[in-house]
């Protein structure tokens, strides 16, 4: 019953993009409801009162927060689709640990680029690059971040490809030159139906953020 | 046979995440203690990326980050000593984990900013946040408990160590301001929460007392205030 899951979410946002890619690659059906976060609807403040903030799933009218325990949730819910995380506990551990680099590390860091100027500025780029390579060297020579099957850490990652156009054309450097196997990794995963469907032009993107944080 | 190795100190909360959760499990393992201010090469060999305790160290594999490190130790050793520690059902886990990213983003920061306030006026302001936090823990202990002794019900369960772990920072940072932060009055079910928890026998065999947490806590103090002003040196 496509009514007893909502997804609230607002179109360009990496961390909702996760959620719909892990529902896709579930196949579950579900309600798509675009929130406006300057006029917050009474359902998101109802659903997520902590922070008001989306993604929120509801299932069965009750909501579960941050992308990445929705992307847990969905998996374990829907368990007869192929599993996002791997059986072994060491690998899953290993997801988790990357899934949570990813997001302490790539907002965070990715937006000093426009943020910051002069030395400072200078500094995010060495830093971002950094963390660049670290995810590079994870990857490695693999498929996806879990091996053969796509899924916690390639999910994790992946909205932010779209990215990468802002964080080069504000950064001044190239991701493919710093990190040419992410690059590849990343035209991999949008050969997948639930990536591309999810995925927007990275130059429409950069024209959203550049007005939402107010950067020339 | 250490089989089983964790790297940190009990003073550590977040190290204390992980030995409440080995203690739950009435698992055997080596804890291989940190100097404060040191890192020792097999830190900096496990956990490059961070260089930071806990980690734990299993068939000479290294686990990094409490919340991942947890989860690990429920799922390898899922039915010993008192049980599961992530509830059973999807919903709950997402609930558990969901309050675990708050206490680690916003409130535990909020402790810390407490004990770095320097001014009445930034201690006043750090005092309110911290209360508005545990008020919010305490509504949420309400609707997860069902009226039981712990937030996984009957038995404790994932938040209540990745919380509990805090139980004694707590008290330690009521002394160190003198203000009482998890009052009876205001929020009297998570209070009775808390001494429930500092008494159940795994969380005892492994939790500092107050008074050890507290020298920490001053001893931390002294290490922001001289970073604070070599900073602006």
């Amino acid at each position: 019953m496509a009514e007893a899951v909502v997804l609230l979410d607002l179109w360009v946002s990496p961390f909702g993009q996760r959620c719909r890619i892990a529902l896709a690659e579930k196949g579950v059906a579900y309600e798509y409801q675009e929130q406006d976060l300057d006029n917050k609807s009474p359902l998101l403040l109802q659903a997520n009162p902590v922070h008001k903030k989306i993604p929120v799933l509801i299932h069965d009218g009750k909501p579960v927060c941050e992308s990445l325990i929705i992307v847990q949730y969905i998996d374990e819910v829907w368990s007869d689709g192929a599993p996002l995380l791997p059986a072994d506990p060491y690998a899953r551990a290993q997801a988790r640990f990357w899934g949570d680099f990813i997001d302490k590390k790539i907002y965070e860091y990715g937006t000093r680029l426009w943020k910051l100027k002069g030395e400072a500025h200078q500094e995010a780029k060495k830093e971002f690059i950094e963390i660049l390579k670290v995810l590079e060297a994870e990857l490695g020579d693999k498929k996806y971040f879990g091996g053969d099957a796509f899924g916690y850490v390639d999910i994790a990652l992946v909205p932010f490809c779209a990215w990468f156009y802002t964080f080069e054309t504000c950064g001044g450097f190239s991701v493919e030159a710093e990190a040419p196997k992410l690059v590849a990794w990343g035209k991999r995963c949008l050969e997948r139906e639930s990536v591309s469907k999810a995925f927007y032009d990275p130059v429409k993107v950069y024209e959203v953020l550049k007005q939402a944080y107010g950067f020339e | 046979m250490a089989d089983v190795k964790l790297i940190g100190s009990a003073l550590s909360p977040y190290v204390l995440r992980a030995m409440i959760a080995l203690s739950l499990k009435k698992l055997e393992y080596e804890l291989m203690q940190e100097k404060f201010g040191e890192k020792s090469e097999l830190l900096l060999k496990s956990n490059p990326i961070y260089k930071k305790i806990p980690v734990l160290i299993h068939h000479d594999r290294p686990i990094c980050e409490s919340a991942v490190i947890v989860e690990y130790i429920d799922e390898v050793w899922p039915k010993s000593g008192w049980g599961a520690i992530l509830p059973a059902d999807a919903y709950h886990r997402s609930l558990h984990r969901f309050w675990t990213f708050y206490i680690d983003d916003k409130w535990f920061p909020s402790l810390v900013a407490l004990g770095k306030a320097e001014t009445e006026e930034a201690k006043a302001e750090a005092v309110e946040r911290v209360r508005a936090g545990l008020l919010l823990l305490d509504e949420a202990f309400v609707k997860l408990s069902e009226g039981k002794a712990f937030f996984g019900g009957d038995r404790v369960a994932y938040l209540d160590v990745m919380f509990g772990c805090f139980a004694n920072w707590i008290k330690a940072a009521e002394m160190l301001v003198s203000v009482e932060l998890l009052d009876e009055a205001t929020m009297p079910a998570l209070h009775g929460w808390a001494v429930r928890f500092r008494e159940h026998e795994a969380v005892k065999e492994v939790m500092p007392d107050s008074g050890k947490v507290l020298e920490f806590f001053k001893i931390l103090q002294a290490k922001w205030k001289k970073d604070a002003a070599d900073a602006k040196n």
